[in-house]
């Protein structure tokens, strides 16, 4: 069987390790093995049932008293424990951050080889992945010795399919033997942050800054421009360099990856590592003074000028065209109207 | 403290990547090359806690001769020594690279001071392999917390914390540890003048690593399929700001 580790939040499924299956399936079909999920924490026990549709029919349920928070080296244990007992072929992780984190912790201890990130993998003599570099704009072919082989698949890459099993789900629960080392790792404290601003990751509309914007004062019309369409602001490596934007509104390789409706890129150039953070966008506009900057090319539509005179033309139009609108709501969501504007 | 940290000669890639004619490498004639950003952030956070606490920092690399040009750019950030683990320049898998850098901090450690804490970058911009950290951690058997955002040293204790959705997970751990670290725990300083001229003073110590292959063997890189979006030119200047409200309202972002 193929093993593959379910990454979650105490209990709440990941969605990339539904991705993960995508690729689960052809291998486990092409090896002809059942494919087998592996929900590590009872936290995580509930989910087998709903796995059933993508592919698992063998859902291993460990359970330990310690295996409470996150503890990253007793998961990798875990999944050694399990390996030793059933010896796959492969296993599998999300390329997420605990999914990486553990499979890599799983590779140091059983010195194995592990490949991280795959897009694709070829069962055979030799077993071959495409794993993504430079955040996803190369790939690379290679060969993965070891057995099993350990790999985790590149989020946001592969779609989630429903595909159900052949067979039934069956449950087994699993009590592994863990060592207080193990737990050396552990999480001790949540503390949340006040969420007041949306979040970057999940905006539907991201107005971004780059080089271009020229300054911190600059930003000011791209927040108000985001605050009219109920969007996040955004920047590019360059501006979180010079300080002038906190890293955690970067989009890119290094940052934040964004999937939003639309990303009006402004004053960016369009480096790699910036746009494989927002290549997730449905639609990319760029505002530009240079129609040869690189982004243009990889930008849906485009408008070249200065930001600082499009950027208040366009709120100055949004504004006076929602104060001819009687109650009209504005911002993000809802359905088209009819017609176009007044 | 005792700090290594350890990192990585990357090309500063811009627009576009181009391959070689073998396909084996990026061809990097017309490249500048950089310390890989989580790592320079590494060397930051380093040099932090050594201002903040007292004692040394070292920078190691695994790297050409080349390389050099990456622990100089440390050594002007504020690091006091640096080592390289020189190659012929042919990349090494993660495996390998590991164990090179796990020996060079055993034979460091047997005829001087341990290291308090060896920091490394998540994952290598090129390779990203999110491993080599782990690996010299659990050869070491050290404790390792990876993707690091934000970390506090109060004594012999270590506090980490990583972005969860919603906040942080907060870990902490004893000294000795191995922190691996993402790009936002801190913005790197700019290397005054007086700490380049001070870094071209300093000597490296170069050693010559084992090479023992693990895994996995590269075949070839590969550019990913183009998909081409279209680029189409709404307009020029603050005039075209209707067709951009039109645009906005066709994809239901904006609602009149």
């Amino acid at each position: 069987m193929i093993l593959a580790l379910i990454d979650h939040e105490q209990g709440t499924l990941n969605e990339t390790s539904l991705e993960m299956l995508t690729l689960g399936r052809e291998l486990a079909q092409s090896l002809n093995v059942p494919l087998a999920a592996v929900l590590i924490g009872e936290a995580a026990h509930p989910l087998a049932d709903g796995l059933a549709a993508h592919g698992i029919s063998i859902a291993f349920a460990a359970a330990h008293p310690r295996l409470t928070a996150y503890a990253p080296d007793a998961w990798a244990h875990t999944l050694h424990r399990l390996i030793e007992a059933e010896q796959p072929p492969v296993v599998l992780a999300p390329g997420s951050e605990r999914g990486n984190d553990v499979l890599a912790r799983l590779a140091a201890r059983a010195e194995l080889p592990f490949a991280a990130n795959c897009i694709a993998a070829k069962a055979g003599e030799p077993f071959t992945v495409t794993r993504l570099r430079w955040g996803g704009s190369l790939l690379e072919e290679a060969h993965l010795p070891g057995a099993p082989k350990l790999l985790s698949v590149a989020p946001h890459t592969l779609p989630a399919e429903a595909a159900p099993a052949a067979a039934s789900l069956a449950v087994r629960p699993f009590t592994p033997t863990l060592a207080d080392d193990d737990f050396r790792v552990q999480v001790a404290a949540r503390e949340e942050t006040a969420g007041d601003r949306v979040s970057l990751a999940e905006a539907r509309i991201v107005v971004g800054g780059g080089r271009g914007v020229g300054s911190a004062e600059g930003f000011a019309v791209l927040e108000e421009l985001a605050a009219l369409l109920g969007g996040a602001v955004g920047c590019s490596r360059a501006v979180t360099n010079h300080g002038w934007r906190p890293h955690a509104e970067q989009v890119g390789q290094t940052g934040t990856r964004i999937a939003p409706e639309i990303y009006i890129a402004c004053g960016i150039s369009g480096a790699i590592q910036h746009m494989v953070g927002c290549k997730g966008a449905r639609h990319i506009l760029a505002v530009n003074t240079d129609p040869e900057a690189p982004i243009i090319a990889r930008a849906d539509t485009a408008i070249i000028g200065d930001l600082h005179k499009v950027l208040p033309a366009i709120v100055s139009l949004i504004n006076e065209q929602l104060s001819r609108t009687t109650g009209g709501e504005h911002g993000n969501g809802g359905e088209g109207s009819e017609g176009g504007g007044e | 403290m005792n700090i290594l940290v350890c990192i990585k000669r990357v090309p500063a890639t811009g627009a576009k990547i181009v391959l070689t004619e073998d396909g084996q490498a990026i061809d990097t004639r017309h490249l500048g090359f950089t310390i890989s950003p989580h790592e320079e952030c590494a060397v930051e956070e380093a040099i932090r806690l050594v201002e903040a606490h007292g004692g040394r920092a070292t920078v190691l690399t695994l790297g050409p001769e080349a390389a050099i040009e990456q622990l100089r750019e440390s050594l002007a950030m504020g690091v006091s020594e640096a080592i390289l683990l020189e190659t012929d320049g042919d990349e090494w898998d993660p495996v390998a690279t590991a164990r090179a850098i796990t020996d060079a901090i055993r034979a460091r450690q047997s005829d001087g001071e341990p290291f308090d804490l060896l920091l490394f970058g998540n994952e290598s911009a090129d390779a990203g392999g999110y491993q080599v950290g782990i690996r010299v951690a659990r050869a070491l058997g050290l404790p390792c917390v990876t993707g690091v955002k934000k970390l506090d040293v109060d004594g012999d204790t270590l506090t980490a914390r990583r972005e969860i959705p919603g906040g942080w997970g907060v870990y902490r751990l004893p000294l000795p540890a191995v922190v691996t670290v993402k790009e936002g725990i801190n913005l790197p300083r700019y290397p005054s003048l007086p700490g380049k001229l001070r870094a071209k003073k300093k000597p490296i110590e170069r050693i010559t690593p084992q090479k023992n292959p693990g895994g996995p063997r590269m075949v070839r890189l590969k550019t990913p399929p183009e998909t081409g979006r279209g680029a189409q030119i709404l307009g020029e200047g603050p005039a075209a700001a209707s067709r951009v409200v039109e645009l906005l309202r066709e994809l239901g972002v904006l609602q009149s």
